[in-house]
């Protein structure tokens, strides 16, 4: 049977930048990888993705971007090859091809069943990915039959769905994009929107994601937020990583023909039924931008930074006069709905117990209240930046302080434990 | 005379909302109806409501006094308790809704009533309003309506009243369906 100190399961970012923090311990681990490489940015994202932090913000521990392109977004291809180079040039003792089938406690450690091997280890990092499967809602299930259904993590390019209407359920990242590209393919699209948080791709001539990252917002704590409930649980920004640098708010949408609706609430006889929230959650979302945008006004101010454009506010979202609270989905008018309702980790091969009634891990900022496993990847894990690339370095580096003196104190009980 | 030829009275002057049908016909602007509250916070969780004034009929109507209602939470809740919650005003609409709609149609249906309770109940997950956990929402997750109904009429005459008060409920309608909500701040 394999012994090793630490087991890493995911050989994305997360766990790359953990097997490069490991190293710098001194601590022997092993990276097991399910398929190649940055597996999900291979396999589950569409044709036109790009990432939604530009190039400079590509930072992992001992790796910066220095292209010709600091201000771009990479597509998924140009991120595979950068994180396979990242893994080849940190010398990651990565095993692709390596499913995990269980993780289990044992004497002293864990027992890690993989299709190949069974592993001991003293110690487990999850970075499996925070979105390896997607949540759908219940309402799902009462769609009429011949409606085409397809989850953002398989949605590929309009040509997968047929002609016609569209549903989109999710205004998020994932929704907003897959709508605009659906829509101007032809499809008539209705975008059903509940909370989301809105973005301008540019503000004060940069990018949103330099404010954020400059004024310290993506840095805020786990411990120091004031309701890290809600802070974990955030929709995803309404970005898109494009040349053009373009905004993909709901303005943006409507202003391509993007029909919009309130959040979906129930399907019955055939009919989507939408909520009647749809102005508040728009109100919510113009309010909570204000309040961030003068975050970075303040923070410059304070700062004396001024080599960018001078203070604005975006125009208030418009909100359909009436919009539509119920649709046929039966009538013919739409063929096809997207969900683009979030994403959730696939965590069926944990047989620890460190999972709440709802089946979410239970950790404080990626230590799990299992002695010796750790997890990464997560939103809000332990700073605002926990799932951006950037974030995964700082992570990493507390984990493996953590995971170091884990061993430490064990070791010392050992002796202990001899001396007597 | 047996029983089944005395008059059919519930109390419900069917004879004047079928002529309000009519009339509409006529005149469908008259059936624009706004309905209105007047509410004022007075401490904590405890406020009150006024209705008196609604428009309908082409013209600015008045209830015959003004109506007060107290809405507050109960100790549990570490509030004073000077009135029922708010939800519970939406199951006191619901079934005085379909009570009234049962009326009235048992009397168009010539069915005497002779007593009527309906007992509502409804479900709430506190983790909602609480901000406690994302997937639970604010509202109710279930409401049922049990009534006890004893009339003239078959076990499926009175099914089929209670269907009926249900199809042509304004509550019930406002529970099962969608509406756009605006609020706003002078």
């Amino acid at each position: 049977m394999p012994k090793v100190t630490t087991l890493v399961v995911g050989a994305g970012h997360c766990g790359l930048a953990m097997s490069r923090r490991l190293a710098e311990h001194s601590i022997d681990h092993v990276v097991l990888e399910r398929g190649e490489v940055a597996h999900s940015w291979r396999t589950q994202r569409w044709d036109s993705f790009r990432l939604l932090t530009p190039n400079w913000m590509t930072r992992l521990p001992g790796y910066a971007y220095s292209g010709d392109d600091p201000d771009g977004y990479q597509t998924a291809p140009e991120l595979v090859r950068l994180i396979d180079g990242y893994a080849t040039a940190i010398d990651a003792p990565v095993r692709t091809n390596t499913t995990v089938l269980s993780v289990c406690p044992a004497d002293n450690g864990f027992l890690v069943h993989t299709e190949q091997d069974v592993w001991q280890a003293d110690t487990v990092v999850l970075a499996a990915g925070a979105g390896a499967v997607p949540s759908v809602p219940k309402v799902a299930g009462a769609v009429p039959p011949e409606i085409t259904t397809l989850s953002a993590l398989d949605y590929r390019n309009p040509e997968q769905l047929p002609e016609g209407g569209v549903l989109v359920v999710g205004p998020s990242s994932s929704g907003a994009q897959i709508a605009a590209e659906l829509h101007r393919s032809g499809r008539p699209v209705t975008l059903s929107v509940g909370e989301h948080v809105r973005m301008p791709r540019l503000y004060r001539g940069r990018d949103i994601l330099w404010w954020m990252d400059s004024s310290g917002v993506l840095d805020e704590r786990y411990d120091e937020v004031p309701d890290l409930l809600r802070a974990r649980n955030l929709p995803s920004m309404q970005l898109v990583g494009t040349p053009r640098r373009d905004t993909v708010d709901l303005n943006a949408l409507t202003g391509i023909g993007v029909r919009l609706v309130g959040r979906l609430a129930g399907v019955r006889d055939g009919r989507a039924q939408f909520s009647g929230s749809l102005r508040n959650v728009i109100a919510l979302a113009d309010l909570k931008l204000g309040r961030l945008l003068d975050t970075f006004d303040e923070w410059a101010a304070t700062t004396g930074f001024a080599d960018c454009d001078p203070v604005g506010r975006f125009p208030a979202t418009e909100v359909p006069t009436a919009p539509p609270l119920t649709l046929d989905l039966a009538g013919g008018e739409f063929r096809s709905i997207v969900w683009a309702t979030g994403f959730r980790p696939d965590l069926s091969w944990l047989n620890v117990p460190v999972l709440d009634r709802k089946g979410q891990i239970v950790h404080d900022g990626g230590v799990t209240t299992w002695p010796g496993l750790y997890l990464m990847g997560m939103p809000f894990l332990r700073r605002r930046n926990s799932t951006l690339i950037t974030g995964a370095g700082a992570d990493a580096d507390d984990l493996a302080g953590h995971l170091a003196g884990y061993l430490d104190s064990r070791r010392k009980q050992g002796t202990e434990l001899v001396g007597r | 005379m047996t029983a089944t030829d005395l008059p059919v009275d519930n109390g419900v002057n069917v004879e004047a909302l079928l002529g309000a049908r009519g009339a509409l016909a006529d005149s469908p602007e008259i059936a624009q109806f706004k309905w209105r509250a007047v509410n004022s916070w007075i401490k904590g969780t405890h406020s009150r409501s006024t209705v008196e004034t609604f428009y309908g009929l082409g013209d600015e109507q008045k209830h015959k006094t003004s109506f007060d209602f107290d809405a507050d939470h109960p100790e549990v809740f570490a509030a004073a308790d000077n009135g029922i919650t708010p939800v519970e005003y939406v199951l006191v609409a619901l079934g005085s809704c379909l009570t009234a709609g049962l009326a009235a149609v048992a009397q168009q249906r010539q069915i005497q009533l002779r007593s009527v309770k309906a007992t509502i109940e409804a479900d709430f997950d506190l983790h909602g309003i609480l901000g406690a956990d994302p997937e639970v929402r604010n509202g109710f997750s279930d409401v049922r309506v049990n009534y006890q109904i004893d009339a003239d009429a078959s076990p499926e005459e009175v099914k089929a009243l209670v269907a009926q008060s249900q199809k042509r409920s304004a509550v019930y309608d406002v529970l099962t369906n969608p509406t756009n909500v605006t609020v706003e701040v002078d």
